[in-house]
């Protein structure tokens, strides 16, 4: 049970009961839709960029514990950064699913450390990364739909 | 219910089906899966391989290799006659009428690729249309729709209701002088459902339509008797039948694939080549180019004949005696709704729990080494049919037990405990 517990913790079903930022943004300047074809997960997110600052962002989206948290974490953790703070936020989040972060990127990371767990269930990284994906193609302001394929 | 189950499971017993002796045939479930003893319920996606079928293969490898129909020497002469002797158990497994209308293909999926091909090359153009129903694969769903999409022909789809069952009104509705096909599942992968097919065929006969069945989930637990159906198609994969992965079978009525042209072009299916013309081979080889999967339909032999020693009808009545107690076990915890309850079920229980995701549902029965599906069960327009966008699947063999399910049902509460 301990590697569960580790996978779902306890920040991460409050997040999946309890979506932060879930709406669609209706003056987004930017938005990019993320899918999972092997669950159909979806996430779409959405972005208010002003003077290279994420002033506002949110999130719409079905999924599984682990994608809905890490969604709703992400937009938590990132309203009122810089886009180059978001940026290396991905890469650090990214090395943390994939068992790749060391301890000082993971003090980094904040709250956002409680995915450590995922990096022991290789087919559940997919799930945690789908909101950055999607993330990532917003700011890169890509029109379609991104898959974690 | 409970005292249908007792009586179906003590005559199972009376028949002499001793499930902890079959057990010890299939060498993969004495496995542990971190720590735990392997519980495998995902057998509607592939099956677990007895000794017997493993033993044929290692047989093969060991003593006969070599190619068929070609070499003038004993290894081809060995290999060739072992290969058509495996034709030839399929043809009575499915009492087809002659070995001309036993193809050997991959699978289930390319034997409807090989239809939608060769079939939809020759009868369907503009205009035309193909039935299929709202259960299907999508392997019976994409290859009609890039057929539909090259001819400018159109695929009609005929519904299901809520319990999953297909609507038979409304799909004899759908036939018409522009039909050239209908093309459906035996039995839903997603559902469970057990279609009527003696009813669609008839129906779609009775306008001249031929039928292609999709028995990749049936041939596994249901007797299957293709002249007493009188389809004209009827397709299945080995490894859903505890044989190999990559072999499979075409049924086809000798009639029909005898105008049909081939599908792929290359050694084997050929009489004689010139640059000027190609004489294509006699069935079954006009549809078998090249080096066919020798060793998988060897394989593919020795698990029918394994089924069939267990005998179909006793595999039957002890899977439908699990599908009961799964049904029950699982409807009984708090926040389960099984989606797909028709009337006629094989071997499936797909099911939702309430505030938790199919996906989270199998990582943690996962972790107690249980095998599920969590998905959409390449049966997409199945889920959206539900309004859910995946299920979590327990679908049986004959190797299960009553406690496997009673340990599936166990750890779904400790999902509940994780989730609150
Ligand atoms: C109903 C049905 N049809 C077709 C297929 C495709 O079988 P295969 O992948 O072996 O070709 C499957 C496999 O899941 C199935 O369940």
């Amino acid at each position: 049970m301990s590697d569960l517990r580790q996978l779902y913790q306890e920040v991460i079903l409050d997040h999946y009961k309890k979506p932060r930022n879930f709406h669609p943004l209706a003056d987004a300047h930017r938005s990019a839709e993320g899918y999972n074809p092997l669950c159909g997960d979806k996430v779409t997110v959405y972005l208010k960029v002003e003077d290279g600052l994420l002033s506002d962002i949110s999130f719409i989206g079905s999924g599984c514990a682990i994608s809905m948290a890490s969604a709703s974490m992400m937009t938590a953790s990132l309203k009122g950064k810089t886009v180059t703070e978001a940026e290396a936020f991905f890469e650090r989040f990214h090395a943390l699913v994939t068992g790749r972060a060391g301890t000082n990127a993971e003090a980094k990371l904040g709250k956002l450390a409680a995915f450590s767990g995922v990096c022991e269930f290789p087919i559940r990284v997919k799930c945690a990364s789908l909101p950055w994906h999607a993330l990532r193609a917003a700011l890169e302001a890509k029109e379609e739909t991104v898959s974690t394929e | 219910m409970r005292a249908e189950n007792i009586t179906l499971e003590s005559r199972s017993v009376s028949l002499g089906f001793d499930v902890e002796r079959i057990r010890q045939d299939f060498p993969i479930l004495k496995q542990k899966i971190k720590g735990k003893t392997l519980i495998y319920l995902d057998n509607a996606a592939t099956t677990q391989k007895p000794e017997a079928v493993l033993e044929a293969l290692r047989r093969y490898y060991t003593s006969k290799n070599s190619n068929v129909h070609r070499g003038v020497h004993w290894l081809s002469e060995q290999a060739t006659r072992d290969y058509e002797a495996a034709r030839h158990r399929v043809k009575s497994f499915l009492n087809a009428g002659s070995e001309h209308e036993i193809i050997f293909v991959r699978g289930a999926t390319e034997a409807i690729n090989l239809v939608a091909h060769s079939f939809g090359r020759k009868w369907v153009q503009a205009g035309d249309e193909i039935v299929i129903s709202a259960m299907e694969h999508h392997s019976n769903i994409v290859p009609w729709q890039i057929l539909c999409e090259e001819k400018g022909a159109a695929l009609r789809v005929a519904p299901i209701n809520d319990e999953g069952e297909m609507v038979l009104e409304e799909y004899e509705k759908l036939l018409n002088s522009r039909t050239r096909l209908v093309a459906v599942t035996h039995v839903s992968n997603a559902l469970g459902t057990v279609n009527p097919i003696r009813s669609i065929i008839q129906a779609a006969h009775s306008k001249g339509i031929p039928v292609l069945i999709d028995g990749a989930q049936a041939a596994p637990h249901l007797k299957v008797d293709v002249q007493e159906l009188g389809c004209e198609f009827y397709v299945f994969s080995g490894h859903k039948i505890y044989g190999p992965t990559g072999i499979g079978v075409l049924y086809g009525k000798e009639r029909l694939l005898d105008q049909m042209p081939p599908y792929q072009g290359g050694g084997e299916m050929i009489r004689s080549v010139t640059f000027q013309k190609t004489i294509y081979n006699q069935l079954p080889y006009k549809f078998e180019a090249g080096t066919p999967h020798i060793a998988g339909a060897i394989g593919l032999a020795a698990a029918i004949d394994y089924v069939n020693a267990l005998g179909l009808e006793t595999v039957a009545h002890y899977e439908q005696m699990l599908l009961a107690h799964a049904t029950e076990a699982l409807a009984a915890v708090r926040g389960v709704r099984i989606i797909g309850t028709a009337q006629d079920k094989a071997a499936v229980v797909s099911f939702v729990l309430d505030g938790v995701h199919a996906h989270d549902v199998g990582t943690i029965l996962d972790q107690q080494g249980i095998a599920i599906r969590a998905g959409h069960h390449c049966a997409m327009p199945v889920m959206e049919r539900f309004g859910v966008s995946a299920t979590a699947r327990v679908s049986l063999a004959f190797y299960n037990t009553r406690q496997e399910i009673d340990a599936v049902a166990a750890s779904i509460h400790k999902v509940r405990e994780v989730f609150g």
